[in-house]
Formats: C-alpha cells, sequence, structure tokens
C-alpha cells in the first residue's frame, strides 16, 4: 500500500495514465458532498423535489470521479500523496491532505456508489417524510464525512472524518426520534461506538508521540516506525488501542450490540451506513494503519483474529432466530465484517482478501438491505411473520433480492463466493486451521439463515395486513443497478481472470491469487448444506419456528442475544445511571437470589452496611457540596449588580492585577 | 529635537487633554466636539508618522461620520447635562482604574522601549497605491469579511433601530 | 524622526482616558465615545510600529479597525435609541436586570 514515502506534493507513479488528473484532484469527490450538504441545508426547501436534487448530483458526480480516479489503478499507477499545511503547534505540523492508492480507489468508488444508490432509493422510501430534506443533508455529510476518512493523509483529519461519521449516524438512525425506542438505538450506538472511540484516539496518540510530536502523517510515522528503534511493545499498545476503535465502528464483540438497534433508522441509512461504509471505515482503518499491526508484536494480530472468530460466528447464530428482516441482516453484517476484520488479521496476504470481501459485501448487503427496505415499504413491517408470499406481488424486489442472498451465501459465481473462497484460501495457506474452520462453519450457517429469511418473505401464503405491492421506480432502480454489480464485482476477483483486484490493493508486493479447486467445492458443498437445510426445514411454514423446540434452552440464549445486551444493561448503564443505590441494590439482589440463607444474611448485613455509609458518609459528602454551594452562592450573588460598569471595573482591576504579575513575578 | 518631534508634541498635547475633556465634560454637545479636536489631532499623528491614507480615512469616517452619528444619537435620545446626570457615584474608583491603567502602560512602554535609548525613526511612507496594493494582495480575504461585517451592521442597525408597526 | 515610545505614551493617555470614560459615564452615546477614543489608542500603535518597522500590515489593520468601529457606533447608537424608547433614559446604571 504505501510504497513510498512521499513527501509534501511530491507525485510518485512511475508512468502517466489516463486516470492521473483524477488521482491528484481526489479532493474533489470530497468536497462535493460536502457542498451539496451546505446546499440542501440553505437552498433545500425552496427547490423543487425539496433538495434531494442536489444531492443525487453531487454523488453522482464524486462516482463518476472516483471511477476516473480508480482508472489510474487499473492501468497500474501508483500511489500519490498531497498536502497543504493546516495549522503549526510548536513542531507539531498539521495538514491537511489526501493520500490516494488503490485501496483508497476502490473505497471511493465502493462509498459513492452506494450512497448514489441510497441518495436514488431514499427519494421513494422517504417520499412524504416530514424531515426529508434534512435527511438528505445528513446523507450527503456523511458521505463527506466518509470519503475524508478514506483519502486522509494523516491521523487527525482521520479523526475528524471518523467523528463527523458517528454524528451523521447518530442524527440518521434517531432520524424517526419521536418514537422513543428510535431516540434511544441512537444513543446506545453513540455511545457505544465512543467507548471504541476512547481507546481509538489514545493510539493515535501513541503514533504522533512516536514522531516526537512532529507529524500526524500516516506515511512518515509508518516508515517512522518502519526504521526501528520504537519499542514493540509500544508499537503493539498503539496497535491494540487502534484496533478499539474498529472494534466500535465495525461493531466487533463486544462493542457489537448497537449494530442491531441501529436498524431501528430509516432502511436506506441502514444500507449506506450500517451494512456497506461505516462499519466498513473500521476495516478500513486497519488496512490504512497496517504497517503498524504487522510491526506490533504477534499476540495483537491473534487478539484481532479471536475478536474476529468470535463475533462472524456469535452473530451468525443469532442471525438464526431473527423475525425481524433488517435484524437477521444486520447481524449477517456482524459476522461478514468479522470475515473481513480476520482476513485482514492473517496478514499481508490476507490484506487483498480481506478488502475483497468489504468490496463485494458492499454491493450485495446494500442491495439486500435496500430490497429489504422494499418489501417493509410495501407490507408496512420489519417483522418476517407478516410477509410471505412476496414474490408475486413484488417480482423486481423477489429476483434482485434473491441474487443478493445467493451472493450472499456464496453461490458461485456471484460476488460472495470470490471473495469467501480467496479468505478460505488464505487462511489455509497460512496455516491458520482454526480460521479456516470457524470461516467454513460461518459459510454454512449463512447460507441457512439467508434460505430462512428468503423463504419467509417471498414464499409461502402472504400473513400480514397491508396490501402489498411493487415499489416505484426510485427504489428499482437502484436494486437492478447494485444486482448488475453484485453479478459482477466477484469477478474482478476471479484468480481465473488474473485476479485484477489484488494488483489494485496490495501491501507492499502483489500476491498471487491463487484457485484452490477442493477449497471452492468445499465452501459451495457448505454453502449447498447450509441451503439445503433451511429449505427443509422452512418450506412449510410453521406457527412455531421449527428450530425453537430441537434447541431448547439454546433457542432463548439466542433471542436473549447470549445475555450480553442484558449483561450491559445491569452491569454497565444501569449503575452508572442509577449511581450508587443502584448498584447495591442490584449487588444484593443478584447474592440473595442465588445463594444459600446464610450468604443471604451476610449479603443484607453487607447490604446494610453499604446503605448505612449511603446514607450518612455520601449522602452527608454530597448535600454537604449542595449546601456549600448553596451558601456561596447566597453570599456571592452580591456581586453580580447587573451593572455593566462595576463588571468594566473588575475586568480593568484585573488587567491590572495580570500586568503586574506577569511583568513582576513571571 | 526634531522638527517632527516639536509637530507631534504639539498635536499629543492638543489631542490628549481634547481626550480628557471629552469624557469629563459637563455638556454633552461639548464632549462630542472635543472628540471632534481629539480625532483631527489624531489623524495628524497617521500623517507624522506617514501613514497619509490612513489620516484621510480618520478624518472622512471619525470625524465625518462617526461624530455626526453620534451628534444624532445624542439629539435622538435629548441628552441631559451635569455633572451628577451625566457621570456615576464610581467615578473615582473609574479614575483609579485609569490612571492605574496609564501607569501600567507607561512603566510597560519604558521596560520596552526606553525613552533615552529609543532612536529617531525613519518614517514609512506609505503611499496611498502601496496601502491599496497591500489590502488587495494580501489581505482580501479579511477585506471581504469586514465589508460583510459592515453589511450585517447596516442590517442590523435598521432592524434595531426600527418603529416596530405590528405591536 | 519621532521616538517611538512618545507615540506609544500619546497612545496610553488615549486609552487611559478611555478607560475612564466607560466606567465613569452613565450616559450611553458618552461610553460609546470612550470607546473610540479606546479603538482610536490602539490605531495610533498599529499605525506608529508600522511606520517604524517599514511594514504594511499596521496601516491595512487600522484601516480595518476603523471599518469595525464604524459598525460598532452604527449597532451600538440602535441599541441606544431602541432603550431610549422602551425606557426613556439611556442611563447605563439603570439598565441591571441582569441580575440574581
Amino acid at each position: 500500500m504505501v510504497n513510498a514515502l512521499a513527501s509534501e506534493g511530491e507525485v510518485v507513479y512511475e508512468a502517466t495514465t489516463n486516470g492521473v488528473w483524477f488521482v491528484e484532484h481526489a479532493w474533489v469527490v470530497v468536497v462535493l458532498p460536502l457542498i451539496s450538504s451546505a446546499l440542501i441545508l440553505a437552498f433545500g426547501k425552496r427547490t423543487p423535489g425539496k433538495g434531494a436534487v442536489y444531492g443525487i448530483a453531487a454523488v453522482g458526480a464524486a462516482f463518476l470521479f472516483s471511477v476516473g480516479l480508480l482508472w489510474h489503478f487499473v492501468e497500474g499507477g501508483g500511489p500519490f500523496e498531497a498536502s497543504i499545511d493546516w495549522f503549526t503547534i510548536g513542531p507539531l505540523h498539521l495538514e491537511l491532505g489526501i493520500l490516494v492508492d488503490g485501496l483508497t480507489g476502490i473505497m471511493l468508488v465502493v462509498v459513492t456508489a452506494v450512497s448514489l444508490c441510497v441518495h436514488v432509493y431514499s427519494l421513494g422510501y422517504m417520499h412524504g417524510d416530514e424531515r426529508f430534506t434534512w435527511f438528505y443533508v445528513v446523507l450527503s455529510l456523511f458521505t463527506a464525512a466518509m470519503l475524508t476518512v478514506v483519502v486522509s493523509n494523516n491521523l487527525i483529519q482521520l479523526l475528524v472524518g471518523w467523528e463527523v461519521m458517528g454524528v451523521c449516524s447518530y442524527l440518521l438512525i434517531g432520524h424517526w426520534w419521536e418514537v422513543k425506542e428510535n431516540s434511544d438505538a441512537a444513543i446506545k450506538a453513540f455511545i457505544t461506538t465512543r467507548i471504541g472511540d476512547v481507546p481509538f484516539m489514545f493510539g493515535i496518540f501513541l503514533l504522533i508521540a512516536v514522531s516526537g510530536f512532529t507529524t500526524t502523517n500516516i506515511t512518515e510515522i509508518a516508515h517512522e516506525i518502519g526504521l526501528g528503534g520504537v519499542s514493540p511493545l509500544y508499537i503493539s499498545m498503539a496497535a491494540i488501542l487502534l484496533f478499539g476503535g474498529t472494534v466500535g465502528k465495525s461493531a466487533q464483540f463486544p462493542l457489537h450490540v448497537w449494530l442491531p438497534d441501529a436498524m431501528a433508522g430509516p432502511t436506506p441509512v441502514s444500507a449506506l451506513i450500517h451494512a456497506a461504509t461505516m462499519v466498513a471505515a473500521g476495516v478500513y482503518l486497519i488496512g490504512r494503519l497496517f504497517e503498524i499491526f504487522l510491526l506490533a508484536d504477534h499476540w495483537v494480530l491473534t487478539t484481532v483474529s479471536i475478536v474476529a472468530a468470535i463475533t462472524a460466528l456469535g452473530a451468525a447464530l443469532l442471525a438464526i432466530v431473527q423475525n425481524d428482516i433488517k435484524r437477521v441482516l444486520a447481524y449477517s453484517t456482524l459476522s461478514q465484517l468479522a470475515y473481513m476484520v480476520a482476513g485482514l488479521s492473517l496478514g499481508e496476504v490476507g490484506l487483498t482478501a480481506g478488502f475483497f470481501h468489504l468490496f463485494t459485501h458492499a454491493f450485495f448487503k446494500a442491495l439486500l438491505f435496500l430490497g429489504a427496505g422494499s418489501v417493509i415499504h410495501a407490507v408496512h413491517s420489519n417483522n418476517m411473520s407478516d410477509m410471505g408470499g412476496l414474490r408475486k406481488s413484488m417480482p423486481i424486489t423477489f429476483w434482485t433480492m434473491m441474487i443478493g442472498s445467493l451472493a450472499l451465501a456464496g453461490i458461485f459465481p456471484l460476488a460472495g463466493f470470490w471473495s469467501k473462497d480467496e479468505l478460505l484460501v488464505v487462511a489455509e495457506e497460512e496455516h491458520v486451521l482454526w480460521l479456516f474452520g470457524v470461516f467454513l462453519l460461518t459459510a454454512v450457517i449463512t447460507a441457512f439463515y439467508t434460505m430462512r429469511m428468503v423463504l419467509l418473505t417471498f414464499f409461502g401464503e402472504y400473513k400480514g395486513h397491508a396490501q402489498p405491492h411493487e415499489s416505484p421506480r426510485t427504489m428499482t432502480a437502484p436494486l437492478v443497478a447494485l444486482a448488475a454489480a453484485t453479478i459482477g464485482v466477484g469477478l474482478l476477483g476471479a484468480p481465473q481472470l488474473n485476479a485484477v483486484f489484488g494488483q489494485w490493493v496490495f501491501f507492499e508486493a502483489v500476491h498471487e491469487a491463487v484457485f484452490v479447486p477442493w477449497i471452492a467445492l468445499l465452501s459451495t458443498a457448505g454453502a449447498l448444506l447450509g441451503l439445503f437445510a433451511g429449505y427443509t426445514l422452512y418450506k412449510e411454514r410453521k406457527a412455531q419456528d421449527p428450530l425453537q423446540a430441537p434447541m431448547g434452552p439454546m433457542w432463548n440464549v439466542l433471542q436473549q442475544r447470549y445475555y450480553i445486551d442484558a449483561f450491559y444493561m445491569r452491569a454497565i448503564v444501569v449503575p452508572v445511571r442509577d449511581t450508587w443505590s443502584g448498584a447495591v441494590n442490584w449487588f444484593n439482589q443478584t447474592v440473595i437470589d442465588g445463594a444459600v440463607n446464610g450468604a443471604a444474611l451476610a449479603a443484607r448485613a453487607m447490604g446494610q452496611v453499604v446503605a448505612w455509609f449511603d446514607r450518612t458518609v455520601i449522602d452527608g459528602i454530597v448535600n454537604g457540596a449542595g449546601d456549600t454551594a448553596d451558601r456561596a452562592g447566597n453570599v456571592l450573588k452580591y456581586l453580580q449588580t447587573g451593572n455593566v460598569q462595576w463588571y468594566a471595573v473588575g475586568l480593568f482591576v484585573g488587567v491590572i492585577a495580570l500586568s503586574v504579575i506577569f511583568i513582576r513575578f513571571v | 529635537m526634531s522638527a517632527q518631534e516639536y509637530a507631534f508634541t504639539v498635536l499629543a498635547v492638543v489631542g490628549g487633554l481634547s481626550a480628557i475633556a471629552v469624557v469629563t465634560a459637563r455638556n454633552v454637545v461639548h464632549a462630542a466636539l472635543y472628540l471632534v479636536v481629539t480625532l483631527l489631532s489624531v489623524g495628524g499623528v497617521y500623517l507624522l508618522l506617514g501613514a497619509e491614507f490612513v489620516a484621510w480615512v480618520q478624518i472622512l469616517i471619525y470625524v465625518g461620520a462617526i461624530v455626526i452619528l453620534f451628534l444624532f444619537g445624542l439629539m435622538l435620545t435629548k441628552a441631559p447635562i451635569g455633572r451628577d446626570t451625566l457621570d456615576n457615584q464610581q467615578r473615582w474608583l473609574g479614575a483609579l482604574v485609569g490612571v492605574g491603567v496609564f501607569a501600567g502602560l507607561v512603566f510597560l512602554i519604558q521596560e520596552a522601549f526606553p525613552v533615552q535609548d529609543a532612536e529617531r525613526f525613519e518614517t514609512f511612507h506609505a503611499t496611498t497605491d502601496a496601502v491599496g496594493e497591500s489590502i488587495f494582495r494580501n489581505y482580501v480575504l479579511p477585506f471581504e469579511a469586514v465589508s460583510f461585517l459592515l453589511l450585517a451592521a447596516l442590517i442590523g442597525a435598521i432592524v434595531l433601530a426600527r418603529k416596530d408597526d405590528a405591536s | 524622526m519621532i521616538r517611538l515610545p512618545l507615540v506609544l505614551m500619546f497612545s496610553a493617555l488615549l486609552f487611559s482616558a478611555g478607560v475612564y470614560g466607560v466606567l465613569a459615564r452613565r450616559n450611553a452615546v458618552m461610553v460609546l465615545m470612550a470607546i473610540e477614543l479606546m479603538l482610536n489608542a490602539v490605531n495610533v500603535n498599529l499605525v506608529a510600529f508600522s511606520s517604524s518597522l517599514h511594514q504594511m500590515s499596521g496601516q491595512v489593520f487600522a484601516l480595518f479597525i476603523i471599518a469595525v468601529a464604524a459598525a460598532e457606533v452604527g449597532i451600538g447608537l440602535a441599541i441606544v435609541i431602541l432603550l431610549f424608547r422602551t425606557r426613556e433614559s439611556i442611563n447605563v446604571d439603570e439598565v441591571n436586570l441582569l441580575k440574581w
């Protein structure tokens, strides 16, 4: 990725290509949606069509621009970096710049393409919405923020885009904030990702500290670290802290809880943010700072693998028991993101495979979400128990969803097949067999829940109440476009066709993609097994889910999402919210419930002690603090006369006093 | 002392005394007229320092426009006359603070540029076209910002002072 | 051929007179006049340094300050007139609603 150290404005590509102009002006891609966001905010309500046209035009232009930019890499051009000085704090240079390599090019195309589809799709989906214009403002702003992250050549700029994305995600999840559930989900998403952002920020600070607080430039920092002399423990700390950001943003275990709840937002948002782009930012972050992960101690990447494996398998199992169609897709997203992260954790070769999966997944998952949105639009319900038999009334949605589902299941020759296969090959090559097993098992489960979703939604008899109908053309057109992409993009990484993707996105050296027939057969067999199992179980629709009885208690565990949400609620949210008394109360209850009489007595005694402590000492301190503030306020209020000239006297006396201090004593 | 310094001293004494008169006069109109004298002598100081364009702007804008605005303000608000109505009870405190600020500033100046060692510098004659070039070459953006500010102030002043017919 | 500290002291005198005016005058228009004195003191400093350092920036900023001062007087007098219209008085010490 980072082929050469580029100083300011220096061009490092070898030969001139047709796409060079686009590469050198990559900042335009970021600026376009930013401008459209401002335009929609300023004039949106007065424009015919309520401002959506600005967003669509800008993102469309950005998409074309990105394709031109990618062309540079198709022709074999090298990376480019340029920046201008933003400001300087002592020795620390903050810059505003772009770093464009093959990875960036791919991400730009993915983000703008999906964003364009979502922009068009929302015309139909959000039609008549109260805050239609505002929706487009935030959608465009979000696109700009994501693109900022993608092109950024330094950590601070990246952090800015990262945080703006977080805010946009919050605003969009809570778009229909009148319903308490939605605003709760927005807050949950914001705070949970925030928890990941804190280590991320400290990771950034550590990296800046490596450079001796002189630069935030990613290339320069990577170069600095590559020279050696920085203690490996230090690098490992930075890497694991940065991974915290990925865990939050890409919703990996244990911070995955926000993503399913984020489905409370409008469906186009789920497609754009919670499937194709923002959650991919966490994966992209690892790719961008890959050098640091590679130079870190081995345990860092092992940790990454383990976290990803837990997420991949755990989330896939959860997807089986969901009734809400969007939640099925949300858990599927979690699991697929974990695939990518796990791929990256396999080292240099894994980078190409992981990003190839990100690339294909973005298209087919956006397609699935938009298709689900189309279904929801038709039946006015998220629950699959209200659907069924929709294939006749919504043919376009059905066929496109079918393509997306098969791609997700990994059926030849659709996108998912090639990228999953590539990941399996890499895992086998690197001899990480347990990860190979996890990949394969997850693939089987993925095929299973995909089949279940399709059968419950489109086959059988209709169970809902609303009159289902095909969605308007603004919604089906993006579906068709994405379906076409889903069929096509997989071939970019097909080893038989030279695997051109690998020549655009690689770390340090191009790695030949190989086709291993037995792995391809194995993965196809696994997918077919999953599909077949799903078909046998769900071909006839029963009142009770056929899995519920045989699974027994497991079913409840899955329904309760492994009790992780409940655990967080009780162990973190409630104690923090209800402070001490809540914690003591919870502690008392759990211990009493769980223990025999003797322990119960002890617990009660302890509870009383704590309560006594709470009442006398803590309350004393709290009340004392309040009383002190109250009394002080009663005295001090006389200083606030409301006479500005009296305040001005204070101001100037302060000036004199300070200057005396500075002249005489400093 | 050079000839320029003599001229400066005269201007400074006149300007300084009338500045004090501005803040102590018992008649508001007199205060405004003292202000004119102060502003004119400041303009003279600019001329002595070689800043021609600033000097003329000072006289045009301050004497020509701002003081007139003040006189309008006084007229429209029927300003009363007399020490007790013009000054408040804390004027002695104010005087103390004012003297304190002056002492502090003089002390600072003496520390930084001692009068006894100060050299008589060659004044920098800035021609109008040099000023224009500097503004429109190096300071275009601030210039635009200032013009925007003036527009906003204009609109703001109209909105504020307009008689509200609706109520 | 002027010594810099002399000009600076003139400016200090103007500034201190302005400070006194802001603190001691009851009439809002007079307070505004005092503020003008302080702004002029700043301008004198800027021009003096511009002249002694042979740099144009100081004069340009003096011009900007004059423009800002004009805006400030415009708004200030509008507020004073509004005040007079609603309270029949423009004495600063009678406008003291913002307190406990």
